[in-house]
């Protein structure tokens, strides 16, 4: 029973946890199946959405590959050039109300809620229930007829419009920004915010010299969250904006439903990925510089 | 007097995520035609809904593409977890990164490059309509079975490597060492990943939404296609029945990760995604 078993520490084993490695020795080709999946029916069909983005729509249904940027100019109009701006828009305010509601909430429940883990799975759940259940809910909470709005003898007046789709944007989103947020948040060291107060900094000035830089990587990771995703969005502004409201989503779906330019909202898309790469290299980027002087 | 104000603001928030939630499940017993103005306590509408053949196809459709789909991202995202711990860097980094974009590319855009995809692949056949459920479910299991595989790795990483070593000392192979060590020990993590791919796949949307074809139509593009008149009480009976299936399965899923210490990174680790 001589024989030396070597004892892997647990530091080494949690760092190599950490880095994604570690666990029982599995031969690799089982990765195999998986990624011959990703390859096949993910990496393969973006490959010809880019593709088709250099073709032209010829019928209702043919396409011919004449590999020009047709659709690139046609997408290069001032009408187009709106919806955009219109999705930017909807995407930063998005962004700001979820950061606006979810960051004190996130603040509240990492510093001072008891039985954290029940009133963190209590924002999860909606969250993994139904998109469009959610979205079809406000279809009712902001009618007219609401009993809460019939008891006050107010219409809010604001289905079909853009404010209708923000709070439905708010909505959905909310739990995306909030997990960040208290990730960030249950990390921190209460006592450095203490100690700052002790020194004599007010509550306001603690907070946004030592608080906010500490946390700004959450901040960061949850707009991204947010963000990225409602660049896309067409579900929402589909429900609650009555179809009338259009955004970068809405005109992709127009293309592969009733206009039936695959091309063209190949196009859109690869549009949207392009600029989705950008703002995830400026994260990066901007991340990079928080670790350096943080 | 700031922590109180949180706390009320906090308590706000409870109301604003689960008020529009119990809206749709109340009014959903309400006996009456018009959907907001309530005539009394009835189940009468889930009985309308569940004799709607259009919606029972569409129920039938929504299982038959949930279950498959937990089933092969299970065995995919598990074999995934397995290989990956123990790959040499430059080979691994990049198929993460793969598993990863499955995950952040917005749906829209992974939609319709599937639904392109499938309409090309199959005219090179000869097949003029492929858009079917089988489409869904095939679209389904991309991102799925990353799901899966970041809960499991997330549990499997975790465990240690002794009881795997001694077993192939003792001369099983990793078929047997599989089966009898490892298995039994991700059993929890594999569950709660099949059940989480059974909801995402169960209440899926946008993907579903470009490559359905005729007559696979899922619960949610009926329930899509149903908003366009208006709100309804044989939606919200429909809708009630779809968050009651997902809810059950979401729960049991968070009490089995967290029931193990690893399992609290798992359970940590996913609604980032």
């Amino acid at each position: 029973m001589a024989v030396a078993v070597p004892r892997v520490t647990r530091r080494r084993r949690e760092r190599a946890a950490r880095a994604g490695a570690g666990g029982p020795r599995y031969p690799g080709w089982l990765a195999l199946p998986a990624v011959c999946w990703y390859l096949v029916f993910f990496v393969g069909p973006l490959g010809i959405m880019a593709a088709y983005s250099f073709a032209q729509a010829t019928g209702y249904t043919d396409v011919s590959f004449n590999w020009n940027v047709d659709n690139y100019r046609y997408l290069w109009d001032p009408l187009y050039g709106k919806i955009f701006l219109r999705t930017l828009e909807l995407a930063l305010i998005g962004t700001g109300l979820t950061l606006l509601i979810g960051f004190p909430f996130a603040y509240y429940l990492a510093r001072y809620a008891r039985r954290k883990t029940l009133l963190l799975l209590l924002v999860i759940v909606p969250f993994w229930t139904s998109f469009l259940i959610r979205t079809y809910s406000w279809l009712i909470m902001l009618d007219g007829d609401f009993p809460l709005f019939r008891a006050l003898d107010f219409d809010p007046e604001v289905l079909y419009t853009t404010k209708a789709i923000y709070i439905g944007v708010a909505y959905n989103y909310l739990p995306l920004m909030v997990l960040p947020l208290y990730a960030a948040l249950e990390r921190m060291d209460w006592s450095l915010v203490e100690a700052a107060q002790d020194l004599g900094d007010n509550a306001l000035r603690a907070f946004v010299r030592v608080t906010l830089p500490l946390v700004l990587p959450g901040v960061l990771a949850g707009s991204l969250l947010v963000f990225i995703p409602l660049t896309g969005e067409f579900l929402i502004p589909a429900i609650l904006g009555g179809e009338k409201i259009f955004y970068v989503g809405n005109l992709i779906a127009q293309q592969f439903g009733e206009a039936r330019d695959w091309p063209f909202g190949a196009s859109i898309a690869m549009v949207l990925i392009g600029s989705m790469t950008v703002a995830l290299l400026a994260y990066a980027r901007l991340l990079g510089k928080q670790e350096q002087y943080g | 007097m700031g922590k109180r104000l949180l706390q009320g603001h906090a308590l706000l928030v409870y109301l604003f995520l689960y008020a529009p939630i119990a809206v749709v499940v109340v009014l959903a017993f309400n006996g009456g035609r018009q959907v907001l103005f309530w005539e009394g306590f009835s189940t009468r509408w889930f009985g309308i809904a569940l004799r709607n053949p259009v919606i029972r196809d569409a129920l039938e459709n929504s299982l038959l593409v949930a279950s498959l789909n937990a089933v092969i991202a299970c065995a995919l995202g598990t074999l995934l977890a397995l290989a990956l711990s123990r790959m040499r860097a430059f080979v691994r980094v990049p198929i993460d990164a793969l598993a990863y974009m499955t995950l952040v590319t917005p749906e829209i855009v992974f939609g319709i490059s599937a639904l392109i995809f499938f309409v090309e692949s199959a005219s090179l056949v000869g097949i003029d309509s492929p858009l079917s459920v089988w489409t869904i479910l095939v679209a389904h299991v991309v991102f799925n079975a990353s799901v899966v595989a970041l809960i499991v790795r997330a549990r499997f990483v975790g465990m240690g490597q002794t009881l795997e070593e001694a077993s192939y000392d003792l001369g099983a192979g990793p078929v047997k060492t599989f089966l009898q060590v490892t298995l039994p020990r991700l059993a929890p993590a594999i569950l709660a990943g099949g059940l989480l791919a059974f909801t995402f796949s169960f209440d899926d949307f946008y993907t579903s939404f470009f490559v359905a074809g005729p007559g696979s139509e899922t619960l949610p593009l009926y329930i899509f296609g149903q908003v366009r008149f208006g709100v309804s009480p044989e939606i919200n009976a429909t809708a009630t029945m779809m968050l009651g299936l997902t809810l059950v399965a979401i729960v049991i899923a968070y009490l089995v990760l967290r029931r193990t210490e690893q399992g609290r990174r798992a359970a940590a680790a996913l609604p980032g995604v």
